[in-house]
């Protein structure tokens, strides 16, 4: 089969990027709207085909999917080892084509609506362009290599994206803080990957992933501090893929991450950037699975199980509703992780992979239409806080309706998609891992919880008196809401485990009936309290608060967890090394510098005298000169 | 003609023509002539050095040889390899567009023009010479004229900078000619007469107790003005006093003069003496990456913040090149050839900054993005490229430095890669900061609302600069590999 037309799928965002870019200036902002719709209709038409093509019409051959793999060299570094650029098909990276291009079209549709009349509209577009070229170039990578420069350039796209309003400081704050953050995480990231090029001699994944393959095989081959080599290096890769998807303790980005334009956050820090990290360590899964008996895969559950709880209990008092979402987005993601930690490999013990990409796939729908629903909510009273809403399904009937599918998908309702994948996630921790379980069920309640709060808040609760009567979204933003909630409402019915496992030969997957039923009980009684709390005015969840006192504060403000790293960068990295070593460069090094040359100086100025000019001194000299010479010249003879 | 000896006749030829210009408007017109002449001359010896690569192995191609003075063997020798051409097409990029933002440089145009053209002669001169004391020669016609850029047409405390920097600078001239006069008494080790010619001093097995000593000072006399620590506080001063177009030409040229004299003299010819010492100036070369990179973050002027970025940058150069790797080594030039470029476009834009601000404060400037939007996005491209982003030159560079130092298992290699790699994370902090400060954010002065708009030879300078930027980061194939076959006769020695 020839994936060859693959290339354009990547391609034609970019050129959409340079077009914008470019004649940014010359483009109307109404054409490059449709520039960058047109560009990402034929990719995204590009991708469903491909997924068609791959899963039904080649298929499973003796059992399992083919992976495709077409490549050219881009840089060579010894006659073995070089970095390709190519493209990978195989199901997760099929999967993700279809996941990226969905949520970026949606995007670009929703926001000729939402930012019409911007200065800086083509330039939205032009950003959205790039970010998109970089996302497919980085599901597509067929090397570490490969994915590490894809991932640098969606880490500058959302850089560019973040700091969209760069007039405002804490926009440009904002983004500098994801972009140095994740920066931080990639170093991690980079010399794991030097330790992969170094130890096993390649860079490719489908080397590096062969269960019979020599890194799989030889893993102990090479040891430090008493685990494998290969270990340290997915560890540190771990920790780059934490730094994207915001695992703790590298999550403190993406709250702020909110500072850009609500579209960006729904395309890049729900549903696609951010799950980046999930899809590394998916990406090396058989690696991670192997590799010194998974010792890297249970760091990857224990981190995904605490961010995920860590982050649901923040997103529980935060009051500004783009936060909520984007704590809940730390959580879901977390829950990804766990999924893949406590997963297996053959046949059935794949579950957890499996539900681990599921889940991406439903939560990138139902994460996306939240935020595109927030954004929607935002645009209509113009501000991002709770206080300022309330009732607004009198103004907003479809985002009212659509936001409520959401909702209810991502609390893991009956029949909507996010309890399918949920359920499978569960039903991964369960069978192998019963903390991460309990912590799994535990998050489910407060999932449900706080949505529900956030629903009722902003579209029941108090009546709001607005100043300007709000009014429902045009149908360029009401529309991509409708096609996501029909996404997520029925996308649970797609048989992942079907398509996508480790092995790639795919299981039977049962609903297991009690852990549904418990988890879905635990759902409701997150929504009934929520119910209870915040479907009428009333001041219960005030009194509650004040009960928890101390707790409640800490966790409004997220356990101080920004001000720790402000002491450190501040007070440690600025105050106590950088100011140092510019001090210490004056005073010291350059001082010595100097003071060599202000003693040449002084030395000189000491003996210019001598040089006087007066024949008589200079005769004086000579003679003195001549006669202790000869002096010595008398001495040496005489002994 | 032999394709060589252009590069130093016409510069030569344009100083001469200078000489006969009146004002500005005719200066910088013969000026611009010669460099896009300079700078076909570069493309046509690409060209030419691959076909005649493809026929010819040894070592230089393009070589001619005429005695000079032969009392002392001294010849006026040149030839070419891939790291040669790449320095010089290097150069030609940087002076021309150098020629382009200085087109208002209204103050004693000619002489101005005539200085830099001087300056460039000796660095061409220096990257075709294979005879030591022809290059040492050109080395300080180049280095000489800095001292008149800046005294006369810097700004702040210009005569005490352009002081320190030609102190400096001729204080490691001194320290270098020991070294090269103590590389050419013993060239005749094995025999035969002495020699100054760098391929057969190569030939030669220097005793190593000789190479031990010239070792240090050969390799010290050229990092210095490569920026080595703890030798690198002219660079800051010096560039903050220098025009424009001479930081460009400086950071962006002369300073490569410093890792190709170490590459292609210390380590060449004293082999020996390179792994005698090599652990011992790789440590400072380390802390130069680290320690340039902390002390960019606190800088407030823009001129210091380049330079200090410049001290961690070229301590890659440097870092990369004691090694002992070829693909350290390859990284080594890439870097040096993308650093010219990406310094000299920093410099070029500050002098767009401050020429319209009349300030390098940063704390200042602030918002000019909306203001000067073509200087904004150039920043921020610059600065992405800067701190190694993929699809431009920086990141090319460093990924082979990173590479090829992690070839080496030994921890003490080991322990400084995982150091040097680490800058990636402070290069970004003060980029960012940078960007974020000058750049972003409210706009800080209202009198910077009428900043007058970019002109066309701004932009055709930043052009120059910015393409060959993205064409090495984006295909770096060719030109790598261009590299690594003449990285071989280099490596055979350290072996």
């Amino acid at each position: 089969m020839n994936f060859t037309y693959i290339i354009l799928i990547p391609l034609i965002p970019l050129v959409s990027f340079l077009l914008l870019g470019i004649f940014n200036k010359k483009i109307k902002p109404g054409i490059s709207g449709y520039i960058g719709v047109a560009g990402l209709s034929t990719s995204a038409a590009l991708s469903f085909y491909t997924a068609y093509t791959y899963f039904f019409t080649i298929g499973k051959v003796d059992g399992v999917y083919q992976t495709f793999v077409e490549k050219i060299t881009w840089m060579n570094f010894t006659d073995t080892l070089a970095i390709d650029m190519g493209i990978l098909i195989d199901p997760i990276s099929v999967m993700m084509l279809v996941v990226v291009s969905t949520i970026s079209l949606m995007v670009h549709i929703y926001s000729r609506g939402y930012m019409k009349g911007d200065d800086g509209y083509t330039r939205f577009f032009a950003f959205l362009g790039l970010f998109s070229f970089s996302m497919f170039g980085l599901v597509l990578a067929t090397n570490l290599f490969q994915i590490y420069i894809f991932w640098e350039l969606v880490g500058v796209s959302s850089f560019l994206l973040i700091g969209y309003y760069y007039t405002k400081s804490s926009a440009v704050a904002a983004a500098k803080k994801a972009f140095i953050v994740t920066r931080f995480a990639d170093l991690g990231f980079l010399i794991g990957i030097l330790i992969i090029g170094y130890y096993t001699g390649t860079y490719d994944f489908e080397t590096l992933n062969n269960p019979e393959g020599s890194t799989i095989l030889n893993w102990a081959s090479s040891s430090f501090m008493g685990l494998s080599i290969i270990t340290w290096a997915l560890i540190l890769i771990f920790m780059g893929g934490a730094g994207k998807s915001a695992m703790f303790p590298l999550h403190i980005w993406l709250p702020d991450a909110m500072e850009g334009p609500t579209p960006v956050s729904a395309l890049i820090h729900a549903a696609t950037m951010v799950v980046a990290g999930v899809y590394l360590v998916a990406r090396l899964f058989p690696m991670y699975y192997f590799v010194e008996d998974g010792f890297a895969l249970n760091i990857v559950a224990y981190v995904g199980a605490f961010s995920s709880l860590f982050a649901a209990i923040i997103a529980i008092t935060q009051t500004d509703i783009k936060r909520v979402l984007a704590f809940s987005t730390m959580s879901q993601l977390g829950y990804m992780m766990l999924a893949l930690g406590v997963s297996g490999y053959d046949g059935h013990e794949g579950v957890g992979y499996m539900a681990s990409m599921f889940h991406l796939f439903t939560h990138a729908m139902f994460k996306a239409l939240l935020f595109l629903g927030a954004g929607s909510v935002i645009h209509a009273v113009h501000s991002n806080y709770l206080k300022d809403m309330g009732s607004l399904r009198k103004y907003m009937p479809i985002t009212n309706i659509t936001f409520l599918v959401a909702a209810l998908a991502i609390s893991g309702v009956f029949p909507l998609s996010g309890f399918w994948s949920k359920d499978e996630i569960l039903v991964a921790a369960f069978e192998h891992n019963k903390l991460i379980y309990f912590v799994g069920i535990f998050v489910a309640g407060l999932t449900a919880f706080y949505m529900f709060r956030l629903y009722f808040g902003i579209f029941w609760g108090k009546n709001t008196t607005y100043k300007h009567t709000p009014h429902e979204s045009p149908i360029s933003m009401t529309f991509p809401l409708m096609i996501l909630a029909f996404i997520s409402i029925f996308s649970g019915f797609i048989p992942f485990s079907e398509l996508i496992t480790p092995d790639k030969a795919g299981f039977e997957a049962h609903l297991n009936i009690p852990l549904a039923i418990v988890a879905t009980i635990i759902g409701l009684i997150g929504i009934g309290l929520a119910y209870i709390f915040y479907k009428k005015e009333n001041d219960l969840a005030d009194r509650f608060s004040n009960a928890f006192g101390i707790f409640y504060k800490w966790t409004f403000n997220k356990f101080y967890f920004d001000e720790i790293y402000l002491f450190v960068t501040k007070k440690i990295i600025f105050n106590r090394i950088a100011g140092p070593i510019a001090r210490f460069d004056k005073k010291v090094v350059d001082g010595t510098m100097e003071g060599i040359g202000n003693k040449t100086v002084v030395i000189s100025k000491k003996i210019k005298g001598i040089q006087s000019g007066k024949v008589q001194d200079y005769a004086l000299s000579f003679i003195a000169g001549a006669v202790v010479l000869a002096l010595v010249f008398i001495y040496l003879w005489t002994n | 003609m032999d394709i060589l000896s252009l590069f130093v006749i016409v510069p030569v030829l344009t100083i001469i023509a200078l000489l006969f210009t009146k004002g500005l408007k005719q200066a910088r017109l013969v000026s611009m002539v010669g460099s896009i002449f300079q700078l076909g001359m570069a493309i046509n010896l690409v060209i030419a050095y691959f076909k005649e690569r493809a026929i010819n192995d040894s070592i230089m191609v393009f070589t001619k040889d005429f005695v000079w003075f032969e009392q002392f063997n001294i010849h006026y020798s040149i030839g070419v390899d891939g790291i040669s051409v790449a320095l010089i097409v290097l150069t030609t990029i940087v002076v021309l567009a150098g020629v382009f933002i200085s087109w208002k440089m209204a103050d004693l145009p000619k002489e101005f023009f005539i200085s830099l053209l001087v300056l460039s002669t000796g660095v061409y001169g220096f990257f075709i010479s294979i005879d030591l004391f022809t290059m040492f020669l050109f080395y300080e016609i180049a280095v000489i004229p800095m001292y008149l850029l800046i005294g006369i047409w810097g700004s702040g405390p210009k005569e005490y900078s352009a002081m320190k920097l030609t102190l400096m600078l001729m204080g490691a001239s001194a320290v270098l000619m020991v070294g090269i006069f103590g590389i050419y008494f013993n060239s005749n080790a094995d025999g035969g007469a002495l020699t100054f010619n760098i391929l057969e001093i190569a030939q030669v097995n220097i005793p190593f107790e000789a190479q031990k000593l010239f070792f240090p000072l050969t390799f010290i006399g050229f990092a210095v003005l490569g920026a080595l620590f703890p030798f690198h506080t002219w660079s800051p001063d010096g560039h903050a006093s220098a025009p424009t177009a001479v930081s460009m030409l400086h950071a962006g040229v002369l300073m490569k003069l410093g890792g190709y004299g170490v590459f292609r003299v210390a380590m060449f010819l004293l082999p020996e003496g390179t792994i005698h010492w090599s652990w011992f100036f790789i440590i400072l070369a380390a802390i130069g990456v680290v320690y340039g990179a902390f002390g960019a973050i606190k800088q407030t002027d823009l001129k210091y913040i380049n330079a200090y970025a410049s001290v961690s940058h070229l301590g890659l150069v440097l870092f990369a090149l004691l090694t002992l790797n070829k693909i350290a080594w390859n990284g080594a030039i890439l870097q040096s050839l993308s650093h010219g470029l990406l310094t000299a476009m920093f410099f070029a834009l500050i002098g767009m900054v401050y020429g319209r601000t009349h300030t390098r404060d940063i704390h200042k400037l602030g918002g000019l993005m909306k203001i000067v939007p073509f200087i904004g996005a150039i920043y921020v491209i610059t600065g992405m490229a800067y701190l190694g982003l993929p699809g431009f030159s920086g990141f090319v560079a460093e990924m082979n430095i990173f590479v090829g130092a992690f070839q080496n298992p030994d921890m003490f290699q080991r322990v400084l890669t995982v150091l040097a790699v680490s800058s990636i994370v402070v290069t970004a902090v003060y980029i960012l900061r940078l960007v974020g400060k000058i750049m972003m954010g409210p706009l800080v002065n209202e009198d910077f609302k009428n900043l007058p708009k970019v002109t066309w030879y701004e932009k055709t300078g930043i052009l120059l600069l910015l393409i060959p930027i993205v064409g090495m980061g984006v295909a770096p194939l060719w030109l790598s590999d261009m590299i690594m076959a003449s990285l071989d006769p280099f490596i055979k020695g350290v072996l």
